[in-house]
């Protein structure tokens, strides 16, 4: 394994194992706050029960989120030092922006975790409010720097500085909006669906009043976003085809430029002029294909497609679960009764995260070669330290470590019902 | 100097006393609950983890807001130190994430987080060995091209291993003094005033062996070293006295200054012997932006810690219950 790969392969360990938890802590005191406010209005001690269990869980993925959050941001160095002593200080204003909004969110799940008795119950809930509202603060501002790698602007380049830079314009990247849409839809989507689809399939073993109220909560957060989501990916990939025409390419398998373009969907199977018409909204419409770029300028197209395929399709899929919850619950039918939606919801409890992991392997596979996108290539911005295999082998055992604590840990404290 | 540079080193340097104030203090807090003994034991260990639990992520987030803004505003500085102490961050960043495993074992698994808790105190050790490395100019002057030389050599020193223990001491000791005044009981604050005496005695007797020694410390100025051993010896005065109050402060006092006293050492470069603060800084529009931003933030942020200390750490007596029993609402 060659350092560059290394180093590669231990900054996507960390920023999947990562993600989970920031996806989960955006959405996740949404839940929790939902509950509390049920709780408040109506007294019934099942909402109670479910806001203290989601606090928990926010909780606990907090926690590791914090501590895998901080990794990251020294990796970006330990990794990458030519990448941030470029670009920091023209993507040093989110990261900053992000500290703060992370600050104040742990702040006051602080306040909320432990002031139960201690501050009123409005006070509570708005400690809360702001947790919810700060942590997807945190994710939006992340998403941004990450944009600017896609579509990076704000500087001039020159002699390998950067010259003129405006750390403002640099925010206001066009990748920014397509990306943050996409990815705070992702966060709500996947952790409402998840508990919903958690929840489910437990009533199909036995139901109870507990879980027919987690599942309703958890679809109130998790199906308006799973409908909305095909809608933004339209918009992400639109600006993808204008942007990184590339990294389209390489999503659809397109090695020839070509009007009328189709999708592929396996071996020798097309649907004709359906790419044309996705990416540029023109059935005749020309879209670049691989052969756009110079060879060494092509991203893993086989991963990219694979990738690209199966957050397409679970995220289809969820949509469909999606608008099947909502003409239920128009038909004022009770969820419980249900018991083909509950299996649906059942499995559609991982798709948002695998969607999410899948997705995010679109984003970055697809960029490469490039870690700033025509500006520095990935292996012109690795650390000379050599045998890079040692820390990535170390990290990836640890977080294998950790993610099995938090599966049991969450296991004992969330999901399982109450004594009865 | 007052140059906007300047300005945005010292925001970095409170942000890392802040984290070695707060954050140390949780690290500390994992020394005594290894180190818990006597017919106390178990209600150490619990004041431990009430002491910690509510304010354990608040407090970490001071050493990412010291990162980040470095690498915003002095980004040559950080690609240099994350390069030369690739290693020693790297065993840091374990540390801290076995740190954070113990957190929630203890705090939601029901115990059996003891063994991570006892691995993550290499991650004080880690800081101070970096902390170091810095302060002793070795990462300035890599001589040789092996890999010993540029990745080893430069912080595994006799001056920065010294530092290492030396900032454990010191966390151990602010934990001590801070949990005098947690304590439920006169017996464990007794227990807690005994370690705080002993460790303070050691903080001093480990500053002064350092600084006599080492030909690699930096040279600090002899005030800040007179007021840094003037608050240890009325921290020392304040914890005979059972004076806690005015313990907290002479130890934090004292800490401050030590962390005080290496910048100024080390002043105007941020990197020793050569690279300068102003020479390292990123250009003026990203520290205009860096320091609104951190106005910003402390508008916003400041009065929201006051608040989750004045709930948390104002009442003498502390009833914070462990998250995994939540007290039914009060109706």
């Amino acid at each position: 394994m060659s350092d560059l790969l290394a180093a590669r392969s231990q900054m996507a360990v960390s920023l999947a194992f990562h993600i989970i938890f920031a996806v989960i802590g955006i959405a996740m005191p949404v839940l929790m706050v939902l509950a509390e406010r049920r709780w408040l209005r109506t007294r019934d001690p099942v909402y109670l029960d479910l806001a203290k269990r989601w606090a928990r869980g926010t909780a606990i993925l907090f926690a590791v989120g914090a501590v895998s959050g901080t990794v990251l941001s020294f990796e970006l160095g330990l990794l990458w030092p030519k990448f941030m002593a470029l670009a920091g200080p023209i993507i040093g204003m989110p990261f900053s922006l992000e500290g703060f909004a992370f600050f104040t969110e742990a702040i006051f799940l602080g306040v909320y975790l432990y002031g139960w008795d201690k501050v009123s119950p409005r006070a509570h809930l708005l400690a809360g409010v702001l947790v919810a509202v700060s942590g997807a603060a945190s994710g939006i501002f992340v998403v941004i720097a990450n944009a600017w790698m896609n579509t990076p602007v704000g500087f001039r380049f020159a002699n390998g500085m950067f010259v003129d830079i405006d750390p403002v314009a640099a925010m206001l990247t066009p990748a920014a909006f397509p990306q943050v849409l996409h990815m705070t839809l992702a966060a709500y989507a996947a952790t409402g669906l998840g508990v919903a689809g958690i929840h489910a399939f437990l009533m199909l073993r036995r139901g109870r009043a507990f879980n027919r109220a987690a599942l309703t909560l958890g679809l109130f957060v998790g199906a308006p976003a799973a409908v909305l989501q095909p809608i933004s990916g339209d918009i992400a990939a639109r600006y993808v085809a204008r942007k990184q025409p590339v990294k389209l390419a390489a999503m659809e398998v397109l090695y020839e430029t070509r009007s009328g373009a189709p999708i592929t969907i396996g071996p020798g199977i097309r649907i004709p002029y359906a790419l044309s018409l996705l990416a540029f909204h023109d059935p005749h419409a020309v879209v670049r294909g691989l052969d756009a770029a110079p060879r060494d300028e092509w991203p893993n197209v086989r991963l990219v497609h694979l990738s690209f395929d199966v957050m397409v399709v679970l995220g289809s899929y969820m949509a469909v679960v999606g608008l099947w919850a909502g003409w239920l619950a128009l038909r004022r039918r009770d969820f419980a009764t249900q018991r083909r939606f509950l299996g649906a919801l059942a499995i559609a409890a991982p798709c948002g995260f695998i969607s999410v992991e899948a997705g995010w392997m679109v984003t970055e596979l697809g960029r490469q070669p490039w870690v700033i996108f025509g500006v520095l290539r990935t292996a012109d911005a690795v650390t000379p330290m050599p045998g890079l295999i040692v820390p990535f082998s170390v990290i990836t055992v640890l977080y294998c470590g950790l993610a099995t604590i938090v599966g049991i840990v969450l296991y004992r404290q969330i999901i399982r019902s109450p004594a009865a | 100097m007052l140059t906007l540079p300047n300005v945005l080193a010292g925001i970095i340097l409170i942000a890392l006393t802040a984290y070695v104030l707060l954050g140390g203090a949780d690290f500390g807090g994992g020394v005594w609950d290894l180190l818990a003994s006597g017919p106390r034991k178990a209600l150490q260990r619990d004041l431990v983890a009430r002491a910690i639990g509510p304010v354990w992520e608040a407090n970490h987030v001071w050493l990412i807001l010291a990162i980040v803004l470095l690498f915003t505003c002095f980004p040559t500085a950080f690609a240099t130190i994350a390069i030369a102490l690739h290693i020693p961050l790297t065993l840091m960043l374990i540390g801290i994430v076995l740190r954070g495993s113990a957190f929630v074992f203890q705090s939601y698994g029901g115990g059996g987080g003891r063994v991570f808790a006892t691995a993550s105190l290499i991650t004080p050790v880690l800081l101070g060995i970096c902390v170091g490395a810095v302060a002793s100019g070795e990462l300035g002057a890599v001589s040789g091209e092996s890999f010993y030389a540029t990745y080893v050599a430069t912080w595994l020193t006799p001056f920065a291993i010294a530092v290492g223990v030396f900032a454990l001491v010191c966390f151990a000791f602010l934990a001590a003094v801070y949990l005098t005044l947690e304590a439920t009981s006169a017996e464990l604050q007794e227990d807690f005033r005994w370690r705080a005496i002993v460790s303070e005695v050691a903080v001093v007797a480990m500053a002064a062996a350092g600084l006599a020694l080492f030909q690699t410390a930096p040279k600090v100025h002899v005030g800040i070293v007179s007021l840094a051993g003037a608050a240890a010896i009325a921290t020392c005065g304040s914890l005979w006295r059972r004076r806690y109050r005015l313990a907290r402060m002479g130890a934090a006092a004292q800490v401050t200054l030590i962390v005080l006293g290496w910048g100024l050492a080390q002043y105007p470069n941020i990197l020793p012997p050569s690279l300068t603060i102003a020479a390292a800084a990123a250009p003026r529009v990203t520290l205009e932006l860096a320091l609104i931003a951190v106005v910003a933030g402390a508008v916003v942020l400041l009065p929201s810690l006051y608040y989750l200390f004045k709930i948390f750490k104002s009442s003498g007596n502390p009833s914070a219950v462990p998250p995994t029993t939540p007290p039914a609402r009060r109706q």
